[in-house]
């Protein structure tokens, strides 16, 4: 078991390494109903989303070509942030799906879509609730890596977990 | 089908440009947000937007025709007949024909036996004179070589700054005449130029000059949509971190965002009278197409299915939608009736392969555009409705946004040399082919406007 966790470990640590969430500021909010994607600076963001030893740092679901089940090596991410959702009933989520750059811009953002929503199912399923998530897509027009090969498509086809106020 | 062997016209067309920047601000000032998720460009590094023109291909039946250097243009900051033979040629449809001599501004002064030994089927002559409110008068003759007689004429007097514009309607004058067909010349076209990380919607005349940007972000802009009357366009913005539809006027800059619900919102269409639009939102789960009014009111939901349904496209009566659905597994082109509620019957359309994207209906409502995957390749094709038969016309790796022009003769759409976007124009036989290139940046997204409002002869 603790060989296993070792493994874990190791393995969060790598994947946060290579992982970029870039920096926002915002300010204001959107009048109307409460919208997660349009949300204001949250001075209270808990330290343990940043912090590289805890799995809720680990921020990215990846995805096969054409593909948007979620991988049992990504459901322990799911499920950790899943269950913060559930335990931190004031936090929400902007989940951002992502898709490879081939073929038709629309499509590839319902693309995204799908690889978002079915992280939010996973969430739902594991005691979040379904207002404290949003499930967005970026499409293919936000790409992680920028090369034209299979290593940067499939670096894109992911989905990104953003807490509201980062 | 395309002609290979890149038979140039007369060689590349340069033409070097420094298009008018605005700066576009928000008129939303509630929105402190957006001011601060977006970074503003810097006015002096602006985007040179001088566009390239290369033709390939071209039907063996062009029509030659002589266009003599209007009487007096040399006095004016711009000429008027390099613009004219330059659309014309740009068609695909005319051969120019060699016109130097002494320029006349008098049908009876033309010799036509000289004309005749030089290939001419069609001969232009005009002036333009400088009024002097400042204004400028320009006439214009197009005469018929064989029979010696004249097709027409025309005169208008226009601002110096709008000579151009002059030009554009004087060869559409010319092209109507001689292929019956309406010219679309004067039309403008808009597209996305990604710069670095900066991306600009773009307005430009169909030549590509005058191009301003109508707004630019950091973050991206696609789908942009022209409402049927060419005064507003409507467009996927992400600078506040997830995909929102707004519709921006062009006269006055102001922009409203019609489809920001939870969730994603794209891919804007026009309903043929320009009340409603219909978008994609996932809302209510999956991504479903909604009809919207204009003014971002009325939501009401359009199709019903469990997967992706996107890319709606009206026929030109209103009465369907055709899109792109992902329901039978691969996705494909589906036609559905615009109906009071939500429906999941809709009639498949393509069967050709495990890829047909993008469509749009040609604008006579008897076919329509869009991207076929072939092999590794993504291509513009056409469909017919009523046979159902295809046919490719580009043979490009990349292809996309395939947008047909307001006669139906061209296909205007977004391909890609060495890795940067451009854009092109495709006859719709697949006959011709232009290359449309901007200087600087990545081009993509093209969508080309309506026949402008103006009272034609």
């Amino acid at each position: 078991m603790k060989r296993i966790l070792g493994a874990l470990l190791v393995g969060l640590l790598s994947a946060c390494a290579s992982q970029t969430i870039p920096p926002t500021i915002e300010s204001g909010t959107e009048s109307g109903s409460a919208r997660i994607a349009n949300t204001s600076l949250d001075p209270n963001l808990n330290p343990i989303l940043k912090d590289p030893n805890n799995i809720l740092s680990k921020r990215s679901v990846y995805f096969d070509y054409d593909s948007f089940m979620v991988k049992n090596e990504y459901r322990t991410t799911v499920q950790a942030h899943a269950q913060y959702l559930r335990d931190n009933a004031a936090a929400k989520v902007l989940l951002q799906g992502n898709a490879d750059e081939r073929g038709s811009r629309e499509y590839n953002l319902a693309l995204g879509q799908k690889r978002a929503d079915s992280v939010r199912s996973a969430m739902t399923l594991s005691g979040a609730k379904d207002s404290q998530i949003e499930a967005v897509s970026l499409g293919e027009e936000k790409p992680r890596a920028t090369g034209h090969d299979e290593a940067s498509w499939a670096e894109n086809r992911r989905t990104d977990i953003r807490y509201q106020g980062e | 089908m395309m002609n290979k062997s890149h038979d140039y016209l007369s060689g590349p067309l340069v033409n070097t440009m420094k298009p008018g920047f605005m700066l576009v601000r928000h008129r939303q000032p509630t929105r402190c947000s957006l001011f601060l998720a977006l970074v503003l460009w810097s006015i002096s590094a602006p985007i040179q937007a001088a566009l390239d023109i290369e033709i390939f291909g071209g039907g063996a039946s062009r029509i030659p025709i002589a266009i003599i250097p209007f009487v007096g243009e040399e006095k004016l900051k711009h000429g008027i007949t390099a613009v004219v033979a330059a659309d014309l040629q740009r068609s695909g449809l005319f051969r120019l024909v060699d016109s130097s001599g002494p320029s006349i501004r008098d049908p009876r002064q033309i010799a036509y036996p000289d004309w005749k030994s030089r290939g001419a089927n069609a001969l232009v002559i005009g002036s333009a004179v400088m009024l002097p409110d400042g204004q400028v008068e320009v006439g214009f003759y197009l005469m018929d070589v064989a029979k010696q007689v004249q097709l027409t004429e025309y005169t208008m007097i226009v601002p110096a700054d709008r000579l151009r514009a002059a030009a554009h309607q004087i060869a559409d004058i010319i092209y109507e005449k001689l292929t019956g067909d309406v010219g679309v010349f004067s039309t403008r076209i808009a597209y996305v130029v990604k710069q670095s990380n900066k991306y600009a919607l773009q307005v430009a005349d169909a030549d590509g000059f005058n191009a301003q940007s109508i707004i630019e972000y950091s973050e991206p802009i696609i789908s942009p949509a022209w409402s049927p009357d060419g005064t507003q366009i409507a467009y996927v913005s992400f600078e506040n971190k997830k995909p929102i539809v707004y519709v921006q006027t062009l006269a006055t800059r102001a922009r409203k965002a019609v489809a920001n619900f939870k969730g994603s919102n794209s891919a804007p269409a026009w309903s043929p009278d320009g009340k409603r639009l219909a978008v994609v939102l996932s809302l209510q789960g999956g991504s479903q197409i909604f009809l919207v009014n204009a003014d971002g009111s009325g939501l009401q939901r359009l199709s019903q299915s469990s997967g992706i349904d996107t890319e709606p496209n009206f026929s030109p009566d209103g009465q369907t939608i055709i899109f792109t659905s992902d329901r039978g597994g691969s996705p494909q082109i589906y036609r559905m009736a615009v109906t009071g509620s939500a429906s999941g019957a809709a009639e498949r359309l393509t069967f050709e392969g495990s890829y047909n994207v993008s469509p749009h209906h040609s604008r006579d409502g008897r076919g329509f555009t869009f991207i076929h995957r072939n092999g590794a390749n993504f291509n513009v094709a056409v469909q017919d409705l009523a046979t159902r038969q295809v046919q490719l016309l580009t043979d490009s790796r990349f292809d996309e946004s395939p947008s047909p022009a307001p006669n139906d003769r061209m296909i205007l759409y977004a391909t890609e040399i060495k890795g940067r976007g451009i854009l092109a124009v495709v006859s719709s036989d697949g006959k011709t082919r232009q290359e449309i290139s901007i200087q600087a940046g990545d081009i993509r997204e093209p969508a080309w406007g309506p026949l402008p409002k103006k009272i034609r002869r």
